[in-house]
Parts: structure tokens; C-alpha cells; sequence
């Protein structure tokens, strides 16, 4: 039993090293974006790091582009929130996954060295619909849903 | 009535009202729009978009799918303007593409070739001219020897491109090294055959 118990501890411990690498990092910002990390809350700004769960928040006349491990690229326009629901990718063999969530306003996306090896390992869901990304460049754009009655 | 019926029917009420609940509570969506760009290097792989049980792929350039917010969906081609009315802010902040330098290495050794050691020069003019320069360092090996001595002699590669770039000033942070073994080789040779041109280290400049 303690034997298990150590086993998930460092099975735990595995996992928290593993997300605690960065996937990419932000290259262009402008406006008011932030990065929700958790709980924090944080200005988006060129350089920066991102990391697998980050949300990216861009405010009226805001922008935020992110360069990933892989070489894909991605940018979000205004008044827009994009969650970065999973992405991992082995530098070696190139198997990855990238799993973007639009939950709002625009997307930008530049498919990377992922996607080259295992298409649609790069995947966008909006609100409505899951898009499987074969390559290379594409745009997404969710609207805000209308005020219920 | 029967018992037995009317305990029927105030289950299917019950499931009734369950569905109207359901139905109501599923949150109402905006309209959605996808459309594929042609390429830069004019390669185009396409989007298959799925939702529920229906399947749409967009594999020409301009080739769109717009989501009404009632659910239904349909294709659509847009032109060059109308994509850039609705996403020039978005796409003006793609970051620059990467990119990329071939380094060669001397066979079996980790010590670049004369040439690639003037190519060097480049690579650290590119990285000059990014704002916020990320390195990504790629050794590849050619198909003389098994896996594991591949995986390890093309990690060499890497790791020595990242000695030599930190010593021309590069911070250790911006730079991430891999070994990719003979998974790619640049020309396809059969096994055993040595290959200036796959002993390689693939830098990309971001």
C-alpha cells in the first residue's frame, strides 16, 4: 500500500515536472492581454513564456502572438480568449499535441513540425465544432453568443 | 387507469420536462466562421471541421465553413479582401516565421565543415534582427549505424551548436537542443551509406 502510495506521489511529481516546461513563447503584444496562469493573473508581454493551460485574454484593440516548441504559430485578435487546452511534443520522434480552445473572437494559426508528422495532432475546438488542422494556415472566428431571453 | 400506466405516463412527463430542462439550459452559440489561407511556401493541407456527426473538409485556399448560431453550417468560399477585412489585426500579429539554417558536421565527428562555420554568421545576424530570438537546435545523423548511436551522436551535434552559440553570446535560456537520429535525412540513402548532407544540425531562428 505505501509502495502505491509512493508510486503516485511520483507519478504526481512526473506530471508537475512535465507542465512545468514551457511550450512556447509570446513574440508579439499589444493592448491590454493577459495570460491567466491558475490562479494569476498575468500582462502579456514579448518574451514571456507559455505554458500548457495558459489562457490568453486580449482586451479592444489588443493582440497576442505565440511562437510554440514545434514551430506553430498562433496569434489571437481582439476582444478574443484562447485556451491552451493541452500541447505536448517530443523534439525527437516529432509526435505531439497541440489542443487549442476558442472560446471567443479570432484566431490566427501556422501549423508546425507536429502536425508534418501526425496530421490533425493539432486540433481547435470553438463552441460548436472540433477542426482537425492538416496544414498550414487558417482563421477562426467565434462570435459572442446572443444575450439569452 | 391501471397502475402500472399511470406510473408510464408520470415517467414520461418526468423525462419530458427532464428534455425541456436540458434543452433550455444548453447555452445558446454565436455564429462561427473558419477558413483556410493559402500557404507561404503555397502548401496547403486543409482543415477538416467536425461537429455532432457531420464532417466538412476545407482543403483549397478561401475554402470556409461558416456555423450559424441556429447549428447549421455550410461552405462558403471568401476572397482575399473579405478575409482581410475580418482578420487583418489578428493575422498582423502572427509572429515571424522561423527560420531556418543547415549547419554540416565532418563524418562521425561534432565539428562543423569550413562552410557551415562561415554559415554561423548568418544565423547570428538573423537572431539580431528578431525581437525576442528563440533558438531551436536539431542534430540529425546519417544512415550509417543503429538508433541509439544515431540518437546520441545527433544530440551531440546539438549540444555542440549550443556550446558554440553561447560562446558567441547566445543566452543558454533562448536555446533548446534535440536529437532526431536518422528519422529525417535530408537525402534518402539506404542503410550504411555515408551522407555528407544528413549529418546535419537544422537551427531554427524564431
Amino acid at each position: 500500500m505505501w509502495r502505491n502510495w509512493a508510486l503516485a506521489v511520483c507519478a504526481g511529481w512526473f506530471a508537475i515536472a512535465a507542465t512545468a516546461n514551457e511550450v512556447g513563447h509570446i513574440k508579439v503584444a499589444k493592448g491590454a492581454a493577459t495570460i491567466q496562469r491558475g490562479t494569476e493573473k498575468i500582462a502579456a508581454a514579448p518574451g514571456m513564456k507559455v505554458f500548457a493551460a495558459d489562457v490568453i485574454t486580449t482586451g479592444a484593440n489588443s493582440a497576442v502572438g505565440v511562437t510554440f516548441l514545434d514551430n506553430s504559430l498562433i496569434s489571437t485578435g481582439p476582444n478574443s480568449v484562447f485556451a491552451i487546452d493541452q500541447y505536448t511534443f517530443d523534439s525527437t520522434t516529432h509526435v505531439g499535441q497541440f489542443d487549442g480552445n476558442l472560446k471567443k473572437g479570432t484566431l490566427a494559426a501556422v501549423s508546425g513540425k507536429m502536425v508534418k508528422q501526425v496530421p490533425e495532432s493539432m486540433r481547435i475546438r470553438t463552441p460548436s465544432s472540433i477542426m482537425g488542422v492538416r496544414g498550414t494556415e487558417f482563421v477562426v472566428k467565434v462570435d459572442e453568443a446572443p444575450a439569452s431571453p | 387507469m391501471p397502475v402500472k400506466n399511470i406510473l408510464n405516463v408520470v415517467g414520461c412527463a418526468f423525462v419530458g420536462v427532464l428534455l425541456m430542462a436540458c434543452a433550455q439550459t444548453h447555452p445558446p452559440l454565436g455564429d462561427e466562421l473558419v477558413v483556410v489561407l493559402p500557404g507561404h511556401d503555397g502548401a496547403i493541407g486543409g482543415v477538416v471541421v467536425r461537429r455532432n456527426n457531420s464532417e466538412q473538409v476545407l482543403d483549397k485556399a478561401f475554402a470556409g465553413s461558416r456555423i450559424a448560431s441556429t447549428g447549421k453550417h455550410e461552405a462558403t468560399s471568401l476572397s482575399s479582401d473579405d478575409v482581410h477585412k475580418i482578420f487583418s489585426d489578428t493575422v498582423a500579429a502572427l509572429p515571424g516565421r522561423p527560420a531556418t539554417f543547415l549547419l554540416y558536421f565532418l563524418e562521425g565527428k561534432d565539428e562543423l565543415t569550413a562552410a557551415s562555420n562561415a554559415e554561423l554568421a548568418n544565423v547570428l545576424d538573423e537572431i539580431k534582427r528578431r525581437p525576442e530570438p528563440d533558438l531551436l537546435v536539431t542534430g540529425h545523423a546519417d544512415n550509417v549505424g543503429g538508433d541509439g548511436f544515431n540518437d546520441k551522436l545527433s544530440l551531440a551535434r546539438a549540444e555542440r551548436m549550443r556550446e558554440l552559440l553561447l560562446m558567441r553570446g547566445i543566452t543558454a535560456d533562448h536555446i533548446q537542443v534535440a536529437g532526431r537520429g536518422k528519422r529525417e535525412l535530408l537525402v534518402v540513402t539506404r542503410e550504411g551509406i555515408a551522407e555528407e548532407r544528413n549529418r546535419r544540425v537544422e537551427i531554427n531562428v524564431r
